[in-house]
């Protein structure tokens, strides 16, 4: 089985502790405090990070030093037994994401597209953005990157199938995998660089194929010319060096991003997570202030990068009469694949 | 051609009788598990006065009659087990008259619970009626004779206990009407404050006449409907949970259900909960109060609700089309299911029984249970699925099903829709007095015994 | 389980239910089946059909003249497969119900209208057991040319060049195509039976004869897009003819209407009228053609379309297809379908029951007359309706 390779000496000398000083979720008197709680946690003591933690995964992007703040916390939490959500949701996840021999794989050749266990993803990984990869789609749970199972602290189950999973991109012959989702592409590069899984193929992040593709397509863009809010997610946390990709490929597409309070580092959760492992409150809490604060801004769209976000917030968002849509539709729209109006 | 069947075709015309193979094939059977057995004759009344002179000429000739909606019952309630005539109620399918103002509706004896839900739709939306998760096609007399129930259930109770008035051709062929609809134009009220004459035709699975016309409560259909899906590991706690539901007394619906597959569904039971409203805040409210009601068993980590994102559009089908693919798991177009009326209390005894004969049986099994009148009691349904072309499988369901019943009535609940031998089994365990009364009124309302023979038959 | 008989489907005849959704629309507002709708026994519905087909695989049903009269009342409408609630196999019963009828072919036991039928097509090329050579006459004073490699071939069918309604909207169509400068020829003596309703109804030789015919005949006149006036024709060139090596480009004329409109090939003036849209199944259910038709019937200044309650992939059968055209085995009784669907069009309150199809126009316009509602409805091709709008 595989370990977390967790720097502890690292950990001790952090000057910051920024892991849970910045926390959103949880508040700490100062650096001492926090710098107390996440030591507890590395010697394997009790801690009130490890009953509140709200398993964001922010505190993987606030921890500059190369360290893991989240996947320990999420380690230790199993080791002693804990669930964050429900026990009977945390093994619905598990139940649920089994490989089963229910995949869909296209013709993969060097490539690959992965469109996870998501069947949205399936949809939007055509057009002529993906002409060359779309069929070479693989879905299913034999292709999902297990890194969901962080939210509930079962590192045991990340650990025992990302190999299979990796195994069996290999067993197609990629030699690259295009991650539709930030989670796919999260898990491949730094979950499993944390636990020194071999990785042997090379994963590609989407945005930063889509920015190559919409580049060549440049002369079929017709900017946009709308104002958006973007809702960050997650997963996104794990590979924040990919962030600004983001800005780039919509400045592509001539569509503005007004500043917000909840962007960057201080993005908010959609809440669907939340509301799982700490319940509706919270979670209403969150939506209601980021969606808020998306209105403020003057956006006309809520572009996505998750399906997961995308599924959580649609509704909502439509509520406050934002238009979701997903970047990849964004860049359909663009190029006149898609009509203006989503959903 | 025989004498009865030109009697037959003098009252309905040649297109309301057949006694051909292939319909008499047909109507022997219905999709559950009991063996056919042929009827003479199928006929197909569309008035009152129709009914009425098909069950004067059975009188008269001793021919056992059998009234059939759609023959959904899965239970073999209209398998024509002493032969005689099918009564296909369904071209006597008009909707009579709703009264918008007083809530009800008055239906012919063959009107499908789909036809009904369109007709609302279209003509008063802002009403509805308690439908079952049956087919659309099943009708809503049929409902009535083995006391069915429907989304309004669990707020209203039985669905017989939103009857309003019935027309009834009792077995001797007199036309009768029960209720306020006997001393004036309107459809209100059933019985009380008269002495409740409708007890004696509802849920008697058509045994004390052919009922023509009935009145049916209407309720408000409010602007916004919504679900949640709370899941638990913890089958001991589920009474506890319901009990705590029920005090709320906001839900529309609760289900209660678990089924091995797919996987998602493996080792968790599922409380499926309706709630409505009128504007959004009164749904965030409600959704609010569900939560709290909930919270101590997400704080001790033993139920949570899971998105119902993916679901919801099938989670809010009134009917649900998929219900009838359970049917199609074995890849053989059959199910049956035991569905007792017990106390929630016995919810944890009932699920480890299932699960039991399941494993007994080799069988694959499903199980839904739905609250009655606020938590009074639930049904809770045993459900195996069969394929049609194996036998051998088909016979395991019955005596799975069988072993059900006995269960349930060890256990002191009542069998829903019985088939012919769980009513045996029911009546054997019946009060004596209670079983000589239901003989007394039998033997006085149809003295040739016409009328579903076979059925709830003492000896 | 081994079965007395076979067809290619018979593993899945015996995983229907007969929970009945196959008998309603989406929304079960009537019963949309139009056989179970003329006669009211389970039987004569989807699920009573294979159930019986199940009995009779068994053996324990014979392949009697009911049985026969219960596969060939089924209008092939297409309601059932999309109404049944079984995903895994809800595709094949069309399919089911049409291979029962090959083995009923095969075995000799066909009810006398289907028979004549098959016999005339068999003999004549067409059903009304009328000469070839007055295949075209429909054409006269459209201006259209006989086919001679244009662009498109305009192709008739029986009902279109031989029955007075048929030809009527042929007419139609002809002249707007010639006005419009379509580049587009028809075979007039020369074309003979597609082969839809042979194919539906069971006789699989025959319509291997007729497709390979057709085809060789296309293919040698150099046909490679067809327009058609019937909705049956366009449904046996996309989906069979393929199968049997004849490829080509297919069209509803309503689709190349459509385009003439949009391109303001066809003026339009005024035309005011409410008028109803009724879909045919060949067209709609089977092919997925809803658009068309209607957005012609909107271009048209004056002209107020109203749905009725069933429409597009909920739409009513007029209770022509799958042979009952000609064998009329449904029969014109009250709840038959073609007198059920214009009361659902007066309800409507439109003065035109507007129709896409020859077998619809003349099963909906009989069905007019026998309602009495000659003075209240009318049925009119698009293509007329459009001539109208062009005539003020």
């Amino acid at each position: 089985m595989y370990t977390l390779k967790f720097k502890e000496n690292v950990c001790a000398a952090c000057p910051s502790a920024d892991c849970l000083l910045k926390c959103q979720y949880m508040s700490f008197a100062g650096h001492d405090e926090a710098h107390g709680e996440m030591m507890k946690i590395v010697r394997g003591e009790e801690s009130r990070v490890l009953q509140d933690c709200a398993t964001c995964y922010a505190c993987e992007e606030y921890c500059k030093r190369g360290n893991h703040p989240f996947y320990l916390i999420s380690e230790r939490r199993e080791e002693k037994g804990m669930f964050t959500a429900p026990r009977p949701i945390t093994n619905q996840w598990i139940n649920m994401t089994r490989m089963q021999g229910k995949y869909m794989v296209g013709q993969v050749k060097d490539k690959a597209l992965s469109c996870c266990l998501i069947p949205d993803l399936g949809i939007l990984g055509t057009g002529e953005i993906f002409r060359d990869v779309t069929p070479a789609a693989a879905f299913g749970a034999e292709f999902m990157c297990p890194a969901v199972h962080t939210h509930f602290a079962r590192m045991s189950v990340v650990k025992e199938r990302l190999p299979l999973v990796i195994e069996n991109f290999q067993k197609l012959g990629a030699k690259e995998v295009i991650c539709l989702h930030d989670e796919c592409y999260g898990t491949f590069t730094a979950i499993a660089s944390a636990y020194g899984i071999d990785v042997p193929f090379k994963p590609v992040y989407y945005m930063d194929f889509l920015l190559e593709r919409m580049k060549e397509l440049k002369d079929r863009i017709k900017p946009l010319g709308i104002k958006a809010a973007y809702q960050r997610p997650c997963s996104n946390r794990l590979i924040p060096d990919k962030y600004p990709l983001v800005k780039e490929i919509l400045d592509l597409i001539g569509v503005e991003l007004p500043d917000r309070e909840y962007q960057g580092e201080n993005c908010l959760c959609c809440g669907e997570i939340l509301r799982s492992v700490s319940g509706y409150k919270l979670a209403d809490d969150v939506q209601e202030r980021n969606l808020n604060d998306m209105v403020q801004t003057g956006a006309e769209y809520c572009v996505f990068n998750c399906p997961a976000c995308q599924s959580s917030l649609s509704e909502k968002v439509a509520k406050k009469n934002l238009k979701p849509v997903h970047i990849i539709d964004l860049c359909k729209m663009a190029i006149g694949e898609k009509e203006r109006e989503v959903r | 051609m025989s004498d009865i069947l030109k009697a037959l075709i003098e009252i309905v015309g040649e297109r309301g009788v057949s006694n051909t193979p292939e319909e008499l094939w047909f109507y022997s059977r219905d999709p559950g598990v009991l063996t056919p057995h042929l009827p003479d004759y199928v006929v197909a009344p569309k008035t009152t006065e129709d009914v009425q002179k098909i069950v004067q000429l059975a009188n008269r000739e001793k021919i056992p009659i059998v009234p059939m909606g759609n023959g959904m019952s899965l239970a073999g309630l209209v398998i024509p087990l002493k032969g005689g005539i099918v009564l296909d109620m369904k071209r006597m399918d008009k909707i009579l008259e709703v009264n918008q103002m007083a809530r009800y509706a008055v239906v012919e004896g063959g009107t499908s619970q789909g036809v009904l839900k369109a007709y609302l739709q279209d003509h008063y939306p802002q009403l509805r009626h308690s439908i079952p998760d049956a087919p659309p096609t099943t009708t809503i007399a049929a409902n009535m004779a083995l006391h069915g129930q429907g989304r309004l259930t669990q707020q209203y109770g039985f669905n017989t206990d939103m009857v309003t008035g019935l027309e009834v051709v009792l077995p001797t062929g007199e036309i009768c009407r029960i209720g306020s609809p006997s001393l004036g134009p309107y459809w209100f009220s059933k019985g009380p404050t008269l002495p409740d004459l409708s007890g004696l035709f509802l849920g008697w699975l058509g045994t004390t006449g052919v009922i023509t016309k009935i009145g049916l409560r209407l309720y408000p259909n409010k602007k916004i409907r919504d679900v949640e899906l709370f899941v638990t590991d913890r089958v001991d706690l589920i009474p506890d949970m319901l009990y705590r539901l029920t005090h709320l007394e906001i839900l529309e619906d609760v289900n209660v259900w678990f089924q091995p597959k797919p996987l998602m569904f493996q080792d968790n039971f599922h409380i499926t909960l309706y709630f409505t409203g009128d504007a959004e805040e009164e749904i965030a409210f409600k959704r609010k109060m569900i939560w709290d009601t909930l919270q101590p068993y997400m704080d001790s980590k033993d139920g949570g609700f899971m998105s119902v994102q993916y679901m919801k559009p099938m989670l809010m089908e009134m009917p649900q089309r998929g219900i009838a693919d359970f049917a199609d798991v074995p890849k053989g177009g059959g199910f049956e299911y035991s569905g007792p009326i017990t106390i929630i209390e016995h919810y944890p005894q009932y699920a480890a029984k299932v699960v039991e004969l399941a494993a007994k049986y080799d069988v694959l099994y499903a199980s839904s249970a739905r609250l009655i009148s606020g938590g009074h009691c639930m049904m809770f349904s045993i459900s195996f699925a069969f394929n049609r072309n194996d036998p051998a499988m088909m016979e395991r369901v019955k005596h799975a099903l069988d072993e059900a019943t006995a269960f349930a009535l060890e256990m002191g609940g009542i069998p829903w829709k019985p088939n012919f031998m769980e009513q045996k089994m029911t009546m054997a365990k019946m009060d004596k007095n209670a079983l000589k009364l239901l003989q007394m009124i039998k033997k006085n309302l149809d003295p040739q015994g016409i009328m579903n023979p076979g059925n709830w038959e003492v000896n | 389980m081994a079965y007395a008989h076979t067809i290619e489907h018979a593993e899945i005849v015996h995983r229907c239910f007969r929970c009945g959704y196959c008998k309603f629309p989406e929304d079960y507002v009537d019963f949309n089946c139009p056989s179970y709708k003329a006669f009211g026994w389970d039987t004569y519905s989807p699920g009573g059909r294979m159930w019986l087909i199940r009995a009779w695989l068994n053996d324990e049903i014979k392949a009697s003249p009911h049985f026969a009269e219960i596969l060939y009342s089924c209008a092939a409408c297409d309601n059932c497969k999309n109404q049944c609630v079984f995903p895994k196999f809800k595709d094949f019963l069309p399919e089911i119900f049409q291979e029962t009828k090959v083995e009923l072919v095969n075995e000799g036991r066909i009810p006398p209208g289907v028979r004549d039928y098959l016999k005339a097509i068999a003999t004549n090329g067409n059903p009304y057991k009328l000469p070839q050579a007055e295949r075209g006459k429909w054409a006269e004073g459209t201006r259209l040319e006989p086919y001679t490699n244009q662009e498109y071939l305009f192709y008739v069918g029986c009902v279109g060049s031989y029955d007075e309604v048929g030809q009527k909207m042929a007419r139609s169509v002809g002249r707007l195509l010639v006005n419009a400068g379509v580049s587009a020829g028809f075979l007039g003596s020369a074309e003979t039976c597609d082969g839809n309703e042979v194919r539906i109804l069971g006789e699989m030789g025959l319509f291997t004869q007729l497709v390979g015919d057709n085809i060789e005949k296309f293919k040698e006149r150099g046909v490679k897009q067809i327009i058609t006036l019937d909705p049956h024709a366009l449904n046996v060139f996309k989906k069979e003819y393929p199968k049997l090596g004849g490829t080509f480009k297919v069209f509803h004329y309503t689709e190349i209407l459509a385009g003439l409109i949009k391109e303001k090939k066809l003026a339009l003036s005024d035309y005011p009228a409410k008028v109803t849209y009724h879909d045919p199944c060949y067209l709609g259910r089977h092919n997925q053609i809803y658009g068309p038709p209607r957005e012609i019937l909107k271009a048209i200044p004056g002209v107020e379309l109203v749905e009725m309650r069933r429409n597009a992939l909920n739409a009513f059968c007029c209770g022509g297809g799958g042979g009952n055209f000609f064998t009329d085995i449904l029969g014109a009784g009250e709840d038959s379908a073609g007198r059920v669907r214009v009361r659902e069009a007066r309800d409507t309150g439109a003065r035109i029951v507007a129709v896409a199809c020859p077998s619809c126009a003349k099963m909906l316009s009989d069905a007019v007359k026998t309602e009495g509602l000659e003075d209240t409805l009318e049925v009119l091709g698009i293509a007329e309706i459009i001539e109208m709008a062009r005539a003020k």
